[in-house]
């Protein structure tokens, strides 16, 4: 079992025929990812190595029967082909381009708002459920399928702490990364929600860092609806206040939203918090046995 | 706009010989650190100029002073209009006791600021912009409407993510008048508005910042002795606490990013290794969709063209890791100190960074 991605992902890529389009779908189909089509306006009737290219989201929703979109266009045009996506019934879009201007973003979310597409991104590395499919750019090779859910803003941090569980022989159901953007999509209450109610998850990862009050919101909804085991860390003590640190999302402003303030939340609403990526894993396997 | 003294005390002449001189940079806080005067004559004018030019404000050097008309100022007010990422929205502001600490007066009483969140696609509304100058005179609330729906106009059409104006004055004679603002415009929206993007250049940032932006890094200085370089800003910070909790500090944030080829990993060391106070370099790659044998060739091509003149802790890890730990250690670099894992490697690099420095 496992949330978002699983063996009834059809997926549509909207910009396939692109470099990097090209080369992350081949790697996600070679995982067991079933590409059904690919969208790039104007070049409808073209196939990259057998997959379908449409012009529209909608021609490959009515004919290749496309579910979900990951998103790998340039960012001037990333928010447009996630409305597109929406506009055209599509569950879940995975946008894996990074720099959409937040403008843009705040319109995608006004627009996404009581509709029932599911957004990943922007700016992430997409979901992967090991053993069954992936979406976007996080290496499979590192995953083993399991039941411990991973949800994380970072995503090199999402390969480090897999990496470890899996030399330590604890799998995942399915590992999210949703990005660093200040607007988003789903973030750690939505993934909680969803792998609280997935049995094949018993525990849930949540990774989180410096900027924002996603963490203090997830744990305050832990203390209140979730009953799985959740171990958390979070990067960006030693980040001085009043600096961006790589992520649009890492900046801490005032006395909210530094990594002291967040692990406290966290732990006040039950969770544990690991001080280093390699404790994760060890709390993961004590919180198991 | 003034760059000299004379400059200065000519345009507060024309002004009929009183102003208001502000130094010109790019960050907040300029009232209360000394970086906005008033002045009741040229000379007094030319003074402040005279100060303020070529001085040090916060880190960023001064090379304009504003000089601007005083105004008979009946009341302060504060008003801002921010992108709110937890609610996906614009949260715009407004109170009608401005001058004073809007953090303090947000926790004290949060009653006095008004807060109206706006959806980017249905606009600032009427019952939106009543709501807004609720707590401000009536007389006031006309002038206070229009400055609202030019602000929210400002921030759609020049992707602004923070327009903050303080003070917001009602003048003598009634009228509303924005004093002094401060907009902070998207970088990720700069292809829309060139003329924004060219304005960059009228302040100079540090050569050593402008050469890692060049490359696509992302750099940080920071005040310890251990540089650090990684991929992900995310295993960055973390690496930087690493770091921390080994025992030393880290002497700046930098993320390479996605690829780390010979010419960016030269370049992230050029940088790094620019700071003088740098004792030791804990190099923390997990290959994702990048490939440590190509990070180990990029180290070791970027040490034929920079000279390390400290230690370089290097862990690699993650995709094709054992191939490019062969690589370094057939190489077998005086400066190389391989390291297996994140946590040794950041206790290694600690360790020589204190050792050198005692």
């Amino acid at each position: 079992m496992s949330i978002l991605v699983d063996a009834e992902t059809r997926l549509v890529v909207q910009g396939l025929t692109g470099k990097e389009g090209t080369f992350h779908t081949m790697r996600n189909r070679a995982y067991g990812t079933n590409v059904v089509a690919g969208v790039t306006p104007g070049k409808a009737g073209q196939d990259v190595e057998g997959i379908p290219v449409f012009d529209t989201v909608a021609d490959a929703v009515r004919e290749a029967g496309a579910n979900t979109s990951m998103v790998f266009v340039p960012p001037r045009f990333a928010a447009e082909a996630i409305l597109e996506s929406a506009d055209a019934g599509i569950d879940l879009v995975v946008c894996i381009t990074e720099g959409i201007p937040v403008k843009d973003m705040a319109y995608v979310h006004s627009f996404l708002r009581g509709r029932d597409t599911t957004l990943i991104g922007p700016n992430c590395p997409g979901a992967v459920s090991p053993g069954v499919a992936n979406v976007g750019i996080i290496p499979p090779e590192v995953c083993l399928p399991g039941r411990v859910g991973f949800v994380s803003r970072s995503g090199t941090l999402v390969y480090q702490i897999v990496h470890e569980l899996t030399q330590r022989g604890i799998g995942q159901s399915t590992c999210v990364g949703m990005g660093g953007d200040p607007v988003h999509g789903i973030g750690f209450i939505e993934a909680l929600r969803m792998f609280e109610d997935d049995e094949g998850t018993d525990l849930t990862i949540l990774t989180g860092e410096i900027g924002g009050d996603d963490e203090e919101r997830a744990a305050a909804y832990i203390a209140d609806h979730v009953s799985k085991p959740v171990v958390a860390y979070i990067a960006g003590f030693e980040a001085p206040p009043g600096k961006r640190m790589g992520h649009a999302g890492a900046i801490v402003t005032g006395s909210q939203g530094t990594a002291a303030a967040k692990a406290e939340a966290l732990e006040a609403g039950g969770v544990r918090v690991a001080r280093t990526p390699s404790q994760v894993s060890e709390l993961v396997q004590t919180a198991l046995s | 706009m003034a760059e000299s003294a004379d400059e200065a005390a000519d345009a507060t002449r024309e002004l009929g010989g009183k102003s208001v001189v502000k130094v010109q940079v790019q960050v907040g806080g300029r009232g209360k650190g000394g970086g906005v005067v008033l002045v009741e004559s040229p000379e007094r004018a030319a003074e402040e100029a005279a100060r303020m030019l070529g001085s040090d404000f916060k880190g960023h050097q001064v090379r304009q002073v504003l000089v601007e008309e005083l105004l008979p100022i009946a009341r302060e007010f504060y008003t801002s209009m921010l992108l709110d990422r937890s609610a996906g929205d614009f949260l715009a502001m407004m109170t009608a006791e401005g001058g004073m600490d809007i953090e303090e007066l947000a926790r004290d009483r949060p009653e006095a600021l008004r807060r109206v969140h706006v959806d980017a696609m249905l606009g600032l509304r009427s019952f939106h912009v009543r709501e807004l100058v609720g707590t401000l005179p009536a007389h006031a609330r006309e002038g206070a409407a229009d400055v609202l729906r030019r602000m929210f106009e400002l921030a759609g059409e020049r992707d602004a993510t923070l327009v903050e104006i303080n003070p917001l004055v009602q003048l003598d004679d009634g009228s509303v008048v924005a004093l002094d603002s401060k907009i902070t415009v998207d970088d990720n929206a700069l292809f829309r508005h060139p003329d924004i993007e060219a304005f960059k250049d009228a302040f100079p940032i540090d050569p050593v910042q402008a050469r890692a932006n060049e490359q696509g890094l992302q750099y940080v200085k920071l005040d310890g002795n251990v540089g650090i370089i990684g991929n992900g800003a995310g295993l960055v910070m973390s690496t930087l606490d690493l770091v921390a909790q080994a025992g030393a500090k880290a002497a700046n944030f930098l993320d390479v990013g996605g690829g780390a080829s010979a010419d960016q990993m030269a370049t992230s060391l050029e940088v790094v290794l620019s700071d003088p106070a740098v004792e030791a370099v804990f190099i923390n790659i997990f290959g994702g969709i990048t490939r440590c044998d190509l990070v180990a060739e990029g180290v070791l091509g970027a040490l034929e063209r920079v000279e390390a003149t400290v230690p370089l802790v290097v862990r690699l890890d993650g995709t094709n890791a054992e191939e490019g730990r062969a690589i370094l250690a057939a190489a077998a670099h005086p400066r190389i100190v391989p390291a297996a894992t994140m946590l040794g490697a950041a206790e290694r690099a600690a360790a020589i960074a204190n050792g050198a420095a005692a």
